[in-house]
């Protein structure tokens, strides 16, 4: 039995009622009246939590059909807010995007205050499964008309919603200028989700296509009430086996809408189930250690150790060579053999190999702009199927490192992984200053866990600090620079040179004077 | 170096990956764990104990540079160091060559010695970058110790004596041809003794090198008591007695009168004989007793040449034991084959002891190298050294005959000899001079006649004795001739270094038409595909080249690798690859094998596969399990796999793993190595299933099929085995695993 989460209870409710389930879970759905102002109504809360909990077993042993189930769902769905100021979202559309291995949801959300006071922020909602597999939120401010309009960026983190029911996950928006009552702004999110695709039948032969479940909620789950809102679904190819119907639900070519639907309160939730085709490589990277290695003397050294693994539908018994070589478009669909890693420009000495050698197909092309290098891994990936290689390269550190004003040097380099259209479930940082550099820091726009190493190299004597930076579930849109603050003294750079000076210097300093001395007490 | 620059810097062919391998495991764990290692890897079920089978010297030279270079806090990688430990060691190896020249001949000699190896391919071979092999360092612990030996002998000196000792331990701890040294001194103890050349330097060059040598060499697990049990080391201590007695004479001679000493001889000779001969007896009787007599099974390949091929086939089935042929002799050592023989003259002149060991030594390795092409790595040095002394005497001559004449002529001798002769570097002595020149001429002379034949005794009369001035231009004449003689034998090492041994095994290389390189890294592929997608435990099945390569690279258990230490688990793996489907199934099965690995070379024309090897695998599997013949296998005498090819040579598990589903590819079924179409084209596999091919199908890995299931493999296996067995019955053929 799979843990037992938000969208897997309710889907699991849809498909078997008379599975015993969490009653708990149950009852945190059923809870609550819309807008029962919540501290002081605790116990009677509960005595209808408790209510409401015996209703749904009772529902559950009666062996309703599913469809007073969810009916039963839509009406009592609905929670406290949790923000102290009223806000409903008059028109919301959610767009979602699954033509590639990551869900990308673009939410577009109109929102009004209807209550007295001033709101400074708006939350935003996700079921736990999700918020698991969030890579990014971004949000962003849209003010003006339709041609004119200007977009402002919102600062996005996440809070605790503490009435949210079933463990659902809230990010803050904080909004530039407060809403005050009446009025209405537009607001903007964009985020991403990893794994959020589950391949079923999870393992197919080589001839096979990948199909693969997209779950998700035909309404939006949303704090706050929602007037009315839309849902469109983009799959990869028009081959769509089956979809869950919440209607109006309809369907053309690639898109399945959702919707409208009309005035829903908050925490709504419909689950619904989308049975694709997705042959689009399930490239996962399962850890990545990039590590970037700070010279003075003009270099920038990275090197970066990939796990590399096919997310998708696992390969069942054979493979054949004959089937792959001869019918490319009819074997392998969903297998991938090359990748393509965009480095920077003016990179140099680029070498990939596997920890048995040299791997020797791939190319660079170079140009003023960027560098693009396409690898192979040693063989195609099929589903399931695993491979670790590394990438390293030069850059001229005259392009990555500055002085800022205050005297301290800062490096400047991008975060995410090179190779496009790749997942990284985990993927750590690590920046090697020079042997001497002190107080390192690091400014990142999102959050990351950061912890220090010291790091041993060519001749040092104290060694070097190392700035650790983790992050999980990363998606290309984390590709953005970073910098790494520290302070560092010129004189250090000397050190080694001089060490290895001094070191030749007492070597022929010794040999002379072992020549030279004569320890025999009489002359023969 | 040249392999590292035109390809990558990896370690290449077979037997390396292993010694690399029990490096990563030393630099990992230690020494004390690496003596104690049990390796479950390999040999499966039976696994091996590496600390106690293998010799550790590369090993631990190797783990101990990581160490060091690592404390410097220079981080390089155990492949790193693996990789260029040969090379460094080839430089050490020149460095000892040339001192072992200098003793014997002086520092000219020993300067154009040390160029010669330097260069020499056969020595390129075993010490090219990535080649991490035991001969790498052997090599250079062979000339050092035989350098310390005539060291002592030169000086008496009892402190190069010990040392001798710890070079000879090093010899031990990294190669099994150590008993060529404990074998090649003692013979030329017995030499000086015979000739009368006995003297208080030599007892003491070789008395201690015995006594220390064997005590250490026993410390070496992999040796251990078969320092003094085993037929090889027999002669040392049979000669270490005899000089004894030599020894023991001449101080009775020293403090004896004359007439007494008559008398002495006489009784202590008599009574001598009786002791020896019991003693020699019994030691016949002991020898006589075990099958081998004693000796090792390569080693009888040595004195024998036959009697591999006659009894073991596993040794003879690697290539390396086979006997060279001319054009590897040229190809290996070049223009040394011809200056051999000079230098062997040369030697004669004066013969000293050093002078003498060297001549034995050339004598002997030259007779091994024409057994084993293997061995031609100990008559690389050998014939270095001979060619270093025969070019530096040769230009000895030539300069001091022209400068012998210039000054009648130009009145400018110096420039003149610098000029000419740069690699004259002896100074030239008034007394010696007629001497070396006369017995240069002739050898010179003879050189040319011996480019015919090699083995060809010199004839020319080597006494004729005049004060030698050669004529001015044929001197000069002779001296461009020699520097364009080194001219091509450089010209020819470096192109076999970066040609014909440069090229790692492991990654095949080919021109396309257009002028563009293609690789071909199937092996990497494969191994890769198995490290990364296979379960950690399971069993690989392969024949035995891929062994080392499978652990090291795949790190995957595999039944037989390329150290050959159990002839019937290899016959079995051998007759598992001949033997129809279903058997080969049922052995592998009762190995508890999962995966199978077949090389196929039939597509992109890669002609070291395994079917090519398969008669090997016929014959060793065939020794042991005599229901596998070898005639079943061929038609009319021919190995064949056309549509003429054999029924059983058909059916057999090794040609169905290779060509299955080979048709496909071109609609024929052309085998590209063997020029032919294959014989049997549309087939199905039953008990196997294959997982993954590499890209160029050099590489075939095959999946055993999961037992059926018990009720339905019961009724299954009464009707089919009934119809089956009844054939097989008729055919005579049983596994040998029930």
């Amino acid at each position: 039995f799979p843990p037992v989460s938000f969208l897997s209870l309710h889907h699991l409710c849809l498909l078997l009622p008379s599975l015993p389930t969490d009653a708990t879970a149950v009852r945190v759905l059923l809870s609550g009246d819309f807008k029962v102002s919540q501290a002081e109504t605790r116990p009677g809360n509960d005595a209808s939590d408790q209510l409401g909990a015996a209703a749904m077993e009772a529902s559950l042993r009666a062996h309703r059909p599913a469809a007073l189930l969810i009916f039963a769902f839509l009406s009592l769905l609905s929670v406290s807010s949790s923000a102290a100021q009223e806000i409903q979202i008059l028109n919301a559309e959610r767009r979602i995007d699954l033509s590639s291995q990551v869900a990308i949801v673009f939410l577009t959300l109109k929102v009004e205050n209807t209550g007295k006071a001033a709101a400074s922020d708006v939350l935003l909602a996700f079921p736990p499964t999700e918020a698991e597999h969030l890579a990014e939120v971004k949000a962003q401010a849209a003010s003006g008309k339709k041609r004119k309009k200007t977009y402002a960026h919102l600062i996005v983190e996440p809070t605790d919603v503490p009435d949210a029911p079933n463990g659902a996950k809230g990010f803050r928006l904080a909004l530039h200028n407060p809403l005050s009552p009446g009025e209405t702004t537009t607001i903007e999110v964009l985020y991403m989700l990893t794994h959020s695709m589950e391949p079923f039948p999870a393992e197919i032969s080589q001839s096979d296509p990948q199909l693969v479940y997209y779950r998700d909620s035909a309404y939006i789950l949303s704090p706050y009430r929602i007037k009315q809102q839309t849902t469109f679904i983009k799959t990869p190819s028009t081959n769509v086996q089956s979809f869950s119907r919440v209607e109006p639900t309809n369907r053309a070519g690639m898109e399945l809408k959702y919707g409208p639907y009309e005035d829903l309160p908050a925490y709504s939730y419909s689950p619904v189930l989308v049975h694709f085709e997705n042959n689009n490589p399930f490239a996962v990277v399962e850890e990545l250690v990039r590590e970037v290695e700070i010279s003075h003397w003009g270099n920038l050294q990275i090197t970066e150790h990939y796990t590399l693994a096919h997310g998708g539908a696992k390969l069942k018994g054979v493979f054949s060579r004959v089937d792959y070589q001869s019918r490319p478009s009819a074997s392998g669909v969903s297998s991938f053999k090359n990748l393509l890693a965009r480095l920077p420009p003016r990179v140099h000495s680029v070498y990939y190999r596997d920890e048995i050698g040299n791997i020797s197909s791939s190319r660079l092309r170079t140009d003023s702009r960027k560098s693009e290098l396409e690898i192979e891994p040693r063989y195609p990936l099929f589903g399931g199927w695993k491979s670790t290689f590394i990438i390293g390269y030069g850059l001229p550190l005259e392009d990555f490192l500055f002085e800022s004003t205050d005297g301290k040097r800062y490096l400047n380099f991008t975060f995410g992984c090179p190779l496009s259209g790749t997942v990284v479930d985990k993927l750590t940082l690590k920046v090697v200053l020079p042997e001497g550099s002190k107080d390192p820091s690091a400014v990142i726009p999102f959050p990351v866990e950061e912890h220090m190493e010291t790091k041993y190299s060519y001749l040092d004597v104290v060694g070097r600090p190392v700035l650790v930076l983790e992050k999980k579930n990363v998606v290309p849109e984390h590709n953005i620079p970073f910098q790494v603050y520290y302070t560092f003294n010129p004189i250090f750079m000397l050190a080694e040179p001089l060490m290895l000076v001094s070191t030749v210097f007492f070597l022929f300093a010794s040999c002379v004077a072992y020549l030279h001395i004569d320890i025999s007490i009489r002359k023969g | 170096v040249l392999q590292v620059i035109k390809y990558e810097s990896v370690i290449h062919e077979f037997d390396p990956y292993f010694n690399y391998r029990v490096t990563q495991f030393l630099s990992k764990n230690g020494i004390y764990d690496f003596w104690n290692w049990f390796d479950d890897r390999t040999w499966y079920p039976l696994g091996r104990v590496i600390g106690g089978t293998v010799y550790p010297g590369l090993t631990l030279t190797a783990g101990t540079i990581w160490k060091v270079v690592n404390s410097l806090n220079i981080p390089l990688s155990v492949e790193t160091v693996c990789v260029f430990t040969a090379p460094i060691f080839s430089a050490f190896a020149s460095w000892a060559a040339y001192l072992l020249t200098k003793e014997v001949k002086g520092p000219g000699a020993g300067l154009t010695a040390a160029a010669l190896l330097a260069m020499v391919p056969s020595y390129i071979s075993r010490s090219v970058a990535g080649s991490y092999d035991n001969e790498a360092v052997a090599i250079f612990a062979l000339v050092f110790t035989f350098y310390l030996y005539i060291k002592t002998l030169n000086t008496g000196s009892l402190f190069y004596a010990t040392l001798n000792a710890l070079a000879y331990f090093y010899m031990v701890c990294s190669w099994g041809g150590y008993t060529f040294i404990i074998n090649l001194i003692p013979m030329h103890v017995l030499l000086c003794i015979v000739t009368g050349r006995y003297s208080s330097r030599l007892y003491i060059a070789y008395a201690p090198l015995v006594v220390l040598g064997t005590l250490l060499a026993s410390l070496v697990p992999v040796v251990g008591f078969n320092a003094v049990l085993t037929s090889e080391h027999f002669a040392s201590f049979l000669v270490f007695i005899i000089i004894h007695v030599v020894a023991l004479a001449y101080y009775i001679k020293g403090i004896l009168s004359p007439k007494m000493f008559k008398v002495a001889v006489t009784l202590v000779v008599s009574a001598g004989l009786a002791v020896c001969c019991a003693v020699i007896a019994i030691l016949i009787a002991v020898v006589a007793s075990s099958p081998t007599k004693g000796w090792s099974g390569r080693s009888l390949t040595l004195l024998d040449p036959t009697y591999a091929s006659k009894y073991i086939p596993i040794i003879a089935s690697v290539s390396e034991h086979q006997p060279p042929t001319w054009p590897s002799y040229f190809m290996d050592i070049n223009v040394l084959a011809f200056l051999v023989p000079a230098g062997i003259i040369a030697c004669f002149m004066p013969l000293t002891d050093s002078s003498s060991f060297v001549i034995l030594y050339i004598v002997t390795s030259v007779y091994f190298s024409g057994v084993m092409v293997r061995l031609m790595l100990v008559l690389a040095p050998a014939a270095c050294i001979l060619s270093g002394i025969a070019l530096s005497e040769a230009f000895n001559v030539l300069t001091r005959s022209i400068k012998f004449q210039l000054p009648g002529i130009a009145g400018n001798p110096s420039i003149a000899s610098e000029e000419n002769g740069s690699s004259t570097v002896v100074a030239p002595n008034d007394i010696p001079k007629t001497e070396e020149a006369a017995k240069e001429k002739p050898a010179k002379k003879n050189r040319k006649k011996e480019k015919e034949n090699v083995e060809k005794k010199p004839t020319p009369s080597k006494t004729e004795k005049r004060l030698l001035v050669l004529p001015l231009e044929a001197s000069v004449i002779a001296v461009l001739l020699l520097v364009l003689l080194g001219a091509f034998y450089v010209v020819h090492c470096v192109w076999a270094a970066a040609e014909a041994y440069s090229a790692p095994s492991i990654v095949l290389t080919s021109h396309s038409n257009d002028g563009g390189l293609h690789v071909f890294d199937d092996f990497r592929e494969a191994y890769s595909w198995l490290s990364h997608n296979t379960d950690v435990d399971d069993k690989v099945a392969s024949w035995w080249d891929y062994g080392y390569q499978t652990t090291a690279m795949a790190n995957r258990t595999v039944l037989v690798d390329n150290n050959t230490w159990n002839n019937t688990h290899i016959a079995t793996v051998g007759t598992a690859m001949s033997s129809p489907e279903k058997q080969a199934w049922e052995i592998f099965h009762s190995l508890d094998v999962k995966y199978v690995l077949v090389v196929f070379g039939g597509v992109v024309g890669y002609p070291s596969d395994d079917i090519n090897k398969f008669l090997w695998m016929v014959r060793i599997g065939g020794g042991v399990f005599p229901h596998i013949k070898e005639p079943d296998y061929l038609r009319d005498g021919q190995y064949r796999i056309d549509a003429q090819a054999t029924p059983t040579m058909l059916n057999c598990l090794m040609y169905k793993l290779s060509y299955f589903r080979f048709v496909e590819t071109d609609g024929k079924g052309f085998d590209r190595v063997r020029r032919t179409e294959i014989g049997k084209k549309h087939f199905k596999l039953t008990h196997f299933e294959e997982v993954f091919t590499t890209h160029h199908w050099m590489v075939r890995i095959y999946k055993l099929k999961p037992q059926r299931n018990r009720i339905r493999g019961k009724t299954k296996k009464s009707k089919s085995s009934r119809s089956v067995s009844s054939k097989r019955d008729v055919r005579g053929k049983r596994n040998p695993w029930h």
